[in-house]
């Protein structure tokens, strides 16, 4: 390491490094664990995540329960919002049906949606909708709720389907038209131009996307029928005044979206830099 | 073979913006161009040149009237009507060489071919060395000579030019028109070249056609009979210049008066 990433470092530890001075140094000074817990309890819970907590699970096991959920969610978001928003951003009439209906939802927050979706799913889960009803999978299917699966969707669906209506509409027309004097057939300008030109917004909405699905997380695992998850422990352990639980779970959440995030941008970094070199 | 291989007859084009505002580009427009002919078309900006190359190049559909091209009609984009763009036209995420292979691809040619080609072309325009480069990393200068790589590649009839030097620089300008015509004197394609620099098309063209004030008519064909490489120090350089620059201003100025007169 040489001296000028050495400095960058110790830039970007300055802000950290107060912060945990902070907490530690009033967290011994008001001794009391429940208001904030000492900044070792903590890091102690966050170095062994596959100890078992309050009969509730290791710290790794329900984020990888979490991380499941989020990913069909978000999956079946990304499904059904990229091959809508390149249809309506390439034709004017999908466009014209569906934006106005659609803007009518954009703006409801996700959590809004958990009364009728507890009263549309109740506590059916995947394990429901496939009809396994014992065995290992059904404990596996049976922690995936529809419900869960639905607020997560709803977060993540509308940031992939404006990036990818925004995508398609602002594709360069000069190169679709130069295609086509080359002697492109339309599946051709949809499959060589029009998709890798707008790619670069879809996967922007797809990384934005999945911020969004992972924040509604916590929202989810607080919906009825949920036994694990990193937002269901956060909320268990609130209940039994274990804040430190509390934290050590904040900090997970924030380190596993964090980590998501920056696999995106590493492969928008190594696919797409053209985007940004492109003048 | 036909003397003509494009016929334009009475083209008139109207636009309908989306505000329902009908804009009238191009009026009777006639247009007869010969194999291996060398036409500039130039005229005031607005006036419905880009329009009037879009519609020979089947990206837009005539009003009325119609374009044969080698006895057929236009109604979509053929690629033996090649065109270069004045813009950006190369896909930014493909290097040099697969942008210059880009119709062969289309066209469905086996991979040697296509590289075989596109060698040859970027030879051709004297980018050999920046095949595995990126268009970013390019000046502006040496992606037209991409794009005009890419256009010859598919090795079409006629080329369709619409101001593509119009971005560069005076000096980068100059070596391209000079490059241009070495490269037509070479395979000898049909090329209508729009511009709006009455000296660059004094430079290139055979044939030049002033096109009016929108509606876009077409004013007068000024046959250049000067050999190349033309020099723009000779005073009948001058004297043609001058004079289509003359019909342009009467053009601009005819524009100013209406605008004075319908107090704008
Ligand atoms: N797609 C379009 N929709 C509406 N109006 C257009 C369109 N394309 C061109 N026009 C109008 O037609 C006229 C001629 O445009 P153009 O052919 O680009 O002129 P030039 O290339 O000579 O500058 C202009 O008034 C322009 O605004
Ligand atoms: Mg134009």
């Amino acid at each position: 390491m040489n001296l000028k990433s050495l400095y960058k470092f110790a830039i970007i530890m300055v802000v950290p490094l107060f912060l945990f001075s902070l907490w530690w140094y009033v967290a011994v000074q008001i001794k009391n664990p429940v208001i904030l817990p000492n900044v070792e309890d903590v890091i102690e819970l966050l170095s062994n995540p596959t100890n078992n907590l309050i009969s509730m699970g290791s710290l790794a096991s329900n984020i990888i329960v979490s991380l499941v959920r989020v990913i069909v969610g978000y999956c079946l978001a990304a499904l059904i919002a990229i091959p809508m928003g390149i249809l309506m951003g390439y034709y004017s009439l999908v466009h014209n049906l569906l934006n106005n209906f659609i803007g009518l939802f954009r703006p409801i927050p996700p959590l809004a949606w958990v009364p009728l979706v507890l009263a549309w799913f109740g506590v059916s889960s995947l394990a429901t909708l496939t009809g396994i009803e014992h065995g290992q999978w059904y404990i596996y299917l049976n922690n995936i709720k529809l419900s869960m699966i639905f607020i997560i969707f709803i977060g993540a669906f509308f940031p992939i389907l404006t990036s990818s209506i925004y995508g398609v509409q602002s594709v360069n027309k000069t190169l679709l038209d130069s295609a086509l004097v080359l002697g492109a057939k339309s599946s051709e300008v949809f499959g060589k131009i029009l998709l890798p030109a707008a790619a670069p917004s879809i996967i922007n909405g797809m990384r934005t996307g999945l911020g969004v699905a992972w924040m509604c997380l916590v929202a989810a695992e607080m919906l009825p029928g949920s036994l694990s998850g990193v937002g269901y422990l956060i909320t268990h352990a609130y209940t039994i005044a274990r804040t430190d639980i509390v934290i050590a779970g904040m900090i997970s959440i924030g380190l596993v979206g964090a980590l998501l995030d920056y696999l995106f941008r590493f492969i928008e970094n190594k696919k797409f830099s053209w985007q940004h070199l492109a003048r | 073979m036909n003397k003509y291989v494009a016929v334009i007859k009475n083209i008139d084009k109207t636009f309908v913006t989306k505000k329902g505002q009908a804009i009238h580009a191009l009026q009777n427009v006639s247009l007869k161009i010969k194999n291996n002919d060398f036409v500039c078309l130039v005229g005031p900006s607005g006036c419905g040149k880009s329009t009037l190359l879009r519609i020979i190049a089947g990206l837009e559909q005539a009003s009325t009237g119609t374009v044969v091209f080698r006895g057929q009609p236009v109604t979509k984009p053929d690629k033996r009507l090649g065109m270069i763009f004045q813009e950006y036209s190369l896909l930014p995420w493909r290097t040099v060489a697969d942008n210059v292979a880009l119709g062969l691809e289309f066209a469905g040619k086996p991979i040697s071919e296509r590289r075989e080609v596109s060698k040859k072309f970027l030879d051709l325009v004297g980018l050999t060395d920046f095949a595995t480069s990126y268009p970013y990393e390019l000046s502006g200068g040496m992606r037209q000579r991409v794009a005009i790589a890419r256009a010859l590649a598919n090795d079409p009839d006629v080329l369709l030019m619409d101001e593509p030097f119009g971005a560069l620089d005076a000096h980068t300008r100059i070596l391209l028109q000079r490059e241009l015509l070495r490269i037509w004197e070479g395979n000898r394609k049909t090329i209508v070249f729009v511009t709006h620099s009455v000296d660059e098309a004094v430079y290139l063209a055979d044939r030049i056609i002033v096109m009016s004030k929108s509606p876009g008519r077409i004013r007068d064909i000024i046959n250049i009979n000067m050999p190349r490489p033309r020099n723009r120090a000779n005073p009948l350089y001058g004297q043609l210049s001058a004079r289509i620059l003359d019909m342009l201003e009467e053009e601009v100025a005819q524009l100013s008066t209406v605008a004075i007169v319908k107090g704008l």
